[in-house]
């Protein structure tokens, strides 16, 4: 029971409702990647859930807690969900299965449960499936739409889930932007060339190879709009992450555009707005102080550029967001706010001197 | 606005915007009919409790001091009707505890006989000195909630100079509208108890800062305060906390009070309306403050209303005149719901500081699911109006790591309850805050306590140790003495 202590009433919030609200803004772009994708990307979403919600329950089991009100809050499938997002679109069943029972079993249930965890689950399970699993975690399938032609039906869909996935068509699958350009960079070509056939357009409505959520770049901020306006997250974080990786690709661009990729390809490409909006914002591993915030998601755009730059994998989201998670205590106690009626250091505001004293002085007289 | 052209934005960082409730804004104020019988706590402010000065048995008259103030920080109670004591005993406080304490229990015998008052024929023009007397003398106290013994708010001006009175007509507490009818019906008397305390200060300038959501009440203070030059009334945002000192002071001024100092040290002083009512009807008409209005409302009353009512009245006759319940309440509070205490029963009197009587339904009261993790959303953060980082000091109060919250600034807390209202996880912030603070106070008294005694023991240690030596160089100094004597017999011997 609660204490009967003040306040008495209560703001129309929940862990749950926060949850579904997310959920609620991945939907449209997911059910573009679904679209998109066919019937493996759906199944790979539903496996994914499937484990996670497996292995949420197993844990909450074996912790003696209460399986049902924690299974219902939304959590682990928001987790399920953005990890599935992350993942190339055919990867066969078992990357799903590990990868969902990974984020929540070893991402969240052994840091103690929800809100306890350091590192975002998604990613962690994600970074864990691509040193283990290079091969599946990097083919990428063209976009073949529901119903057309070229698309798996159904049935053909289970081969390909449960058989090998993307690997059983491997004349199909190919890298994805980012991928194809770090290639062609590291083999002496200059972009003009390595661009070519790989209009930005592609990119921008997710017609382009790539994770199954990184998709359509217009949905992802309809959905990253919403949640600001619905005050489910902050602006800070989603901005700070997209000038910090855009920020220097601008710059490195305008002095050298043969070599190094300019903003709207470093935006439209990879995860970097799924990122922005939808991982660097969980609350449970980013900073709670408003500058923090800021740092944090300057870092995660950083860290992105600097990866697909310079690192030796194409994209770079899931470690930018583990490295700056791995930072959020030290900012959060570093970046403190400053306490109504003292310094920043702690010490009590001094009015007797200074510019305060001044201005004190001219509130004192009402002088304008 | 005036002066207020200077500075950029009328608000406070943070805070929330509950559900206003304001539905019984457009009742006019009633007098509550005498109950039979009336229950005035000794202890009714902030300080010492007051002290009897009537006998058992005695019959006083309206206005009639019937306790007088106990030491140090305290305030007298008079008697709001005429009639018989009856009794002086325990008797439920209207406190969290719901522990009894002493009350004086009148019998009213209905002629409401007043006492002989001696007016001053014009209270402006009596000495700040003396205005802060008689209001110290009508037992009037900060009437927001607080109940601040107003006079010794009155007198800190002497030493600091005071340049701006507020007067809080802020009212950010959901369903409350005392305040609001006063200001809108009596406008007049509250100026003329604004003047006085301005008066009583010595401040130039008055801000009466009223919220938005009461343009009726602006409107009618408005047009009260034309005739005084230095009086300005300043609209401000709807936001809770705004009624809170440091919050009206930060909005209104742009001024921070430094942290373990008072208003007053930056030359600001805060009042309530309701006081400057009491005020001036105490300096006007020599009544002492022996009634209040108290806002009745909340989902599970049948007719709320706004109520002027003798001290002392029990809530049970309150709750009666505005026709019972028409459902079940879940909670029962007095004052709003964001600051108030929860009511066991209805057997507790209205006292100086009641501004509410409030009857919550369970689906006002919210979602009363039991506490979650924390995700660390951060809605706390962004909603304490004093900068803190709830979710961490909340933290370390559960791991019992009272030093680790406070130098996160746990004593800066207001207890305002904006992170409670708005966490997700229905964590009882505010609650666990407050428990922290008294924990500290706890283990302060008790470190100043094995502090004290370790002195104590050292004393008496350096005592004996100095005794002993005394003894001790009393007796050489005796050997020493003999031995001299002794000598100078044998020198006498010998030269003999």
């Amino acid at each position: 029971m609660m204490p009967i202590a003040s306040p008495h009433t209560h703001a129309p919030a929940s862990v749950r409702r926060v949850m579904l609200e997310v959920l609620l803004a991945l939907l449209p772009a997911t059910a573009f990647a679904v679209y998109q994708f066919g019937w493996p990307a759906l199944y790979l979403l539903i496996i994914t859930s499937a484990f996670a919600l497996f292995g949420e329950a197993l844990s909450l089991r074996l912790a003696g807690r209460p399986v049902g009100s924690s299974l219902n809050d939304g959590s682990a499938l928001l987790t399920a969900w953005l990890l599935a997002l992350s993942l190339p679109p055919w990867a066969p069943w078992w990357i799903g299965a590990i990868g969902g029972l990974f984020a929540i079993v070893v991402g969240k249930q052994v840091f103690g449960g929800i809100g306890q965890n350091i590192f975002n689950p998604a990613m962690l399970a994600r970074v864990a499936l691509l040193i283990s699993f290079p091969l599946e975690m990097t083919l990428w399938t063209p976009p073949q739409p529901l119903f057309s032609a070229t698309a798996p039906g159904p049935i053909d869909a289970l081969a390909i889930t449960f058989g090998g996935g993307a690997a059983m068509i491997d004349a199909i699958s190919g890298a994805s932007l980012l991928g194809h350009v770090k290639t062609e960079l590291g083999r002496g070509l200059e972009l003009g060339a390595a661009l070519q056939g790989q209009p930005i357009t592609d990119s921008l409505y997710g017609t382009a190879r790539g994770s199954l959520g990184e998709g359509s770049a217009p949905l992802l901020l309809i959905g990253g709009i919403y949640l600001i306006a619905r005050g489910i997250i902050g602006w800070a974080i989603p901005l700070a992450v997209i000038a910090g990786a855009l920020l220097p690709a601008l710059l490195l661009n305008l002095i050298d555009p043969e070599h190094y990729l300019g903003p709207l390809h470093h935006l439209f490409s990879g995860a970097l707005l799924l990122s922005a909006f939808f991982i660097a914002t969980d609350p449970v591993g980013s900073p709670a102080t408003p500058r923090g915030r800021i740092l944090f998601g300057a870092g995660i755009g950083l860290l992105i550029y600097i990866i697909r730059t310079w690192g030796g994998f194409p994209e770079g989201a899931a470690f930018a967001v583990l490295l700056m998670n791995s930072a959020t205590p030290l900012i959060d106690h570093y970046l403190r706010p400053r306490i109504y009626g003292r310094e920043r250091g702690g010490e009590p505001l001094d009015y007797s001197q200074g510019r305060r004293a001044a201005r004190l002085e001219r509130i004192r007289r009402g002088d304008k | 606005m005036g002066v207020f052209s200077v500075f950029k934005r009328i608000g406070f960082p943070g805070g929330v915007h509950p559900d206003e409730q304001k539905i019984s804004n457009n009742l006019p104020i009633r007098p509550l009919p005498m109950p039979r019988r009336l229950y005035l706590p000794l202890q009714q402010h902030i300080g010492s409790p007051a002290e009897p000065v009537i006998a058992l048995g005695a019959r006083v008259l309206r206005g009639q001091l019937l306790a007088r103030p106990g030491s140090g920080l305290s305030a007298p109670i008079h008697a709001p009707t005429s009639g018989r004591i009856i009794a002086i005993e325990p008797f439920t406080a209207p406190h969290p505890s719901g522990l009894p304490i002493d009350t004086i229990i009148l019998e009213p015998d209905g002629h409401d006989e007043p006492c002989d008052v001696v007016l001053p024929i014009d209270p402006m023009a009596l000495e700040p000195e003396v205005i802060a007397a008689k209001v110290g003398e009508a037992g009037i106290v900060g009437m927001g909630g607080a109940a601040f013994p107003a006079a010794v708010k009155l007198n800190l001006g002497a030493g600091r100079p005071i340049h701006t009175l507020i007067i809080n007509g802020g009212e950010c507490e959901p369903y409350l509208t005392c305040d609001d009818r006063l200001m809108r019906e009596r406008p007049e008397t509250v100026l003329e108890g604004i003047r006085l305390m301005q008066r009583a200060i010595g401040a130039w300038r008055v801000l009466i800062a009223i919220e938005a959501n009461k343009p009726q009440a602006i409107a009618a203070i408005e047009a009260a305060a034309i005739p005084f030059t230095g009086v300005q009334v300043v609209k401000v945002p709807t936001r809770y906390p705004m009624g809170s000192e440091k919050q009206m002071i930060q909005a209104l001024l742009g001024l921070e009070v430094p942290a373990g100092k008072l208003g007053a040290d930056i030359g600001v002083i805060v009042h309530n309306v309701a006081t400057a009512h009491a005020v001036q009807q105490a300096l006007r008409h020599g009544r002492p403050l022996t009634s209040r209005i108290v806002t009745v409302s909340g989902g599970a009353i049948a007719k709320p209303a706004n109520l002027e009512v003798p001290l002392g009245t029990l809530a049970s006759e309150l709750v009666a005149f505005c026709g019972g319940f028409k459902r079940e309440p879940t909670r029962l509070l007095l004052g709003g719901p964001m600051m108030g205490h929860a009511l066991h029963h209805l057997d507790v009197p209205i006292v100086k500081g009641s501004n509410g009587l409030l009857a919550l339904s369970a689906e006002e009261v919210g979602h009363e699911s039991s506490e979650r993790p924390c995700i660390r959303c951060s809605r706390c953060v962004e909603a304490c109006p004093l900068g803190l980082l709830p979710l961490e000091m909340a933290a370390r109060v559960r791991s019992g790591d009272m030093d680790g919250a406070a130098d996160y600034g746990l004593g800066d807390c207001i207890s305002c309850g904006s992170c409670s209202y708005t966490c997700p996880a229905d964590i009882p912030l505010t609650h666990y805050f407050n428990y922290a603070k008294g924990e500290l106070v706890r283990r302060r008294q008790e470190k100043a306590k094995s502090e004290e005694t370790r002195a104590l023991a050292q004393a008496r240690q350096a005592r004996m140790e100095r005794l002993a030596a005394e003894k001790k160089a009393k007796a050489a100094q005796r050997k020493a003495e003999r031995e001299a004597k002794r000598k100078a017999e044998r020198e006498g011997e010998k030269s003999a």
